[in-house]
């Protein structure tokens, strides 16, 4: 009973492929444009790609690759599709419109509604069922649309940014409710928040320009990021190159040089192999001039950013980022252009394989 | 905001528009021979035309229902070869003089027509009868229908429909309970619309079905034929087809109900 997809879509430059358990949340993070909700609306099957196949336990959802082509329309195949906005049915209450999946599943109009109840009160919306969507708050209504969407009872449960739509105050709410909801389900979300992932996924994959670039258990793939948009959310600097002995020789595509960066290797990491260097901005400190001495070491670069963070100045360069107080910021007379190294002590840099 | 941004010899412009519109009208009914107002819309051949043609023109829009929606659903939808000229065609009654569908459909219907022929040897005939009328108010009616409703429908968007799919909907039930609740203004004016025009038809009429009393005499056709004999019979009855056009249109135009559509479709 598990769902696998392999779809390659080629006027959206999307050639994926992804297995979800049947208990498993899948989160799906990634640049604009990435991919992510062609993703969700080939497996929904509101896109048709060019090629590659979809099971989701017994179904073929759709097999494009073999002699005899399959396509399973959307109504068939067991996967509600959540997306930024409720998308509440406008002429029906809020009870007709969680009862609608039911209903159309052929189930009376006492059942479904009896369903819809059970929905809606799981969701702690019950008092609302009499309602039009119209008077509904953003918050509400997308629970309502998370209800209505768990009535149809799917087998994989497709979010897309579920939350984005949502002011702050609603966003947490929903969250926990997903949180709830989520366990024990089959369910693929689409988010652009690290919260959303660590919070409600077991697994997090990585897209970019159409393709997975890292995959791997959430809190692993936060604590240990291989792609430089994965290490972006965790709030850690990137570097990727060879692994040495006593540390990793990045890729001459960094800056234009190869630059040797001195770390802690870790266990696994053999020299020779692919892999990263990860170090927290908070352990970069800023000099003007190049801080000799071993084991540092010190990467010239040009700032691009200044930017408040906490009760510290993020100073951005590239890819990379140091957190120092307002004051040393100050006296250094930082600015966007400035030419300043930033300086990393050896035991604060983790490498490893990628 | 009060702040209209209209120039102010527009608004002149906009009343010569409406007298323009509303003095025929005002001039017709100062024509009217009250006293003898009540006999002349009565008499029998005139509520023999009344019937016959509120009869006709709710046939029409029905046609006009049940083809219209196809119509404007493969329109507004998916983009397909030869969409455009479809639109096109569909349309074209809007732009033709109603005396040239008469004669078009004719040769379509009529006893030597390219369907008639066969027709006629099943024993169906259909010109000069009260199903000629019916077609002819169908023809020139349809593009109104079909004009207001893929405008609702492009509007209206398919991400519903989509959603409705995934919760399992199958098309029939997502078509039944979900586009056509939703453009279910944009259609009731459509079919205002038609009904409004059907009964004003007259052109296609008499050239496809003839003006036979009771059969294929509708309205428009009695006043015309009025208009030779009886100037004040002609007006009386003209102000009664006017009274029932603005009651149908008035209807329809009361408030666009917008307000169900929410914030989220808007946004």
């Amino acid at each position: 009973m598990s769902f696998h997809i392999d779809a390659t879509v080629r006027a959206r430059n999307v050639d994926i492929s992804l297995s979800v358990g049947p208990a498993e949340t899948v989160a799906i993070l990634g640049p604009n444009g990435a991919g992510k909700s062609t993703l969700l609306s080939v497996a929904a099957g509101l896109l048709r790609p060019d090629a590659g196949s979809a099971r989701l336990g017994e179904r073929v959802l759709f097999n494009l690759d073999g002699g005899s082509r399959v396509w399973t329309p959307p109504h068939l195949r067991g996967t509600a599709l959540l997306a930024q906005e409720p998308l509440l049915f406008p002429h029906l209450s809020v009870l007709e419109n969680v009862a609608f999946g039911p209903r159309s599943a052929g189930a009376s109009r006492a059942q479904s509604r009896e369903t819809a109840r059970h929905w809606l009160a799981e969701v702690d919306v019950a008092q609302l069922a009499e309602r039009k969507p119209g008077e509904l708050s953003g918050g509400q209504a997308q629970r309502v649309a998370v209800a209505r969407a768990l009535a149809a009872s799917p087998e994989l449960l497709l979010l897309d940014e579920p939350m984005s739509a949502l002011d702050i105050h609603a966003a947490p709410h929903l969250r926990r409710l997903l949180k709830r909801v989520l366990s024990g389900r089959r369910a693929v979300i689409i988010t652009h928040d690290v919260l959303d992932a660590l919070i409600l996924a077991d697994r997090v994959i990585v897209m970019e320009k159409g393709r997975i670039v890292e995959e791997g258990p959430t809190r692993e793939v936060f604590r240990r990021p291989r792609s430089q948009f994965a290490a972006g959310l965790a709030g850690v600097n990137l570097l990727a190159g060879t692994v040495t002995e006593d540390g990793l020789r990045t890729s001459a595509a960094a800056g234009g040089a190869s630059l040797h960066v001195a770390g802690h290797l870790d266990d696994e990491a053999e020299p020779g192999q692919p892999g990263v260097a990860a170090f927290p901005p908070s352990a970069v400190s800023v000099f003007l001039d190049a801080a000799h001495g071993s084991p540092r070491n010190s990467f010239p670069v040009a700032i691009t950013d200044l930017e408040p963070h906490g009760d510290h100045i993020r100073v951005r360069a590239g890819d990379l980022a140091a957190d120092i107080t307002p004051a040393a910021s100050a006296e250094l007379g930082l600015e966007p252009g400035s030419r300043v190294y930033f300086v990393v002590k050896a035991t604060a840099v983790q490498v490893y394989a990628a | 905001m009060n702040y209209s941004g209209v120039p102010r010899w527009v608004y002149g412009l906009a009343a010569m528009g409406g007298l323009f519109v509303l003095l025929p009208l005002a001039a017709m009914v100062a024509k009217v021979d009250w006293s003898r107002f009540i006999p002349l819309v009565a008499s029998e051949s005139s509520l023999t035309a009344l019937g016959l043609s509120l009869r006709t023109s709710a046939a029409s829009t029905a046609l006009c229902v049940l083809f219209g929606i196809p119509l404007a659903l493969v329109l507004a939808r998916r983009p397909f070869r030869g969409q455009r000229l479809l639109r096109a065609f569909v349309l074209l009654p809007l732009v033709l003089p109603p005396v040239v569908g008469g004669i078009a459909l004719l040769y379509t219907f009529g006893r030597q027509g390219l369907l008639g022929k066969n027709l006629e040897l099943v024993g169906i005939q259909i010109a000069f009868s009260t199903t000629a009328v019916v077609l002819a108010q169908t023809f020139v009616a349809l593009p109104f229908l079909v004009v207001s409703l893929e405008g609702a429908l492009r509007t209206a968007g398919n991400r519903y429909e989509a959603v409705a799919a995934t919760l399992g909907a199958r098309p029939a039930t997502i078509l039944r309970r979900v586009t056509v609740p939703m453009v279910l203004p944009g259609l009731a004016s459509g079919a205002v619309l038609s009904f409004a025009r059907s009964l004003g038809e007259f052109g296609a009429t008499l050239t496809f079905a003839g003006s036979l009393q009771g059969v294929t005499r509708t309205l428009p056709l009695e006043i015309y034929l009025q208009r030779e004999t009886d100037a004040d019979a002609a007006v009386a009855l003209s102000l009664v087809l006017v009274a029932v056009a603005v009651i149908v249109v008035g209807l329809s135009y009361r408030r666009p109900h917008r307000a169900d559509i929410p914030a989220e479709a808007a946004a």
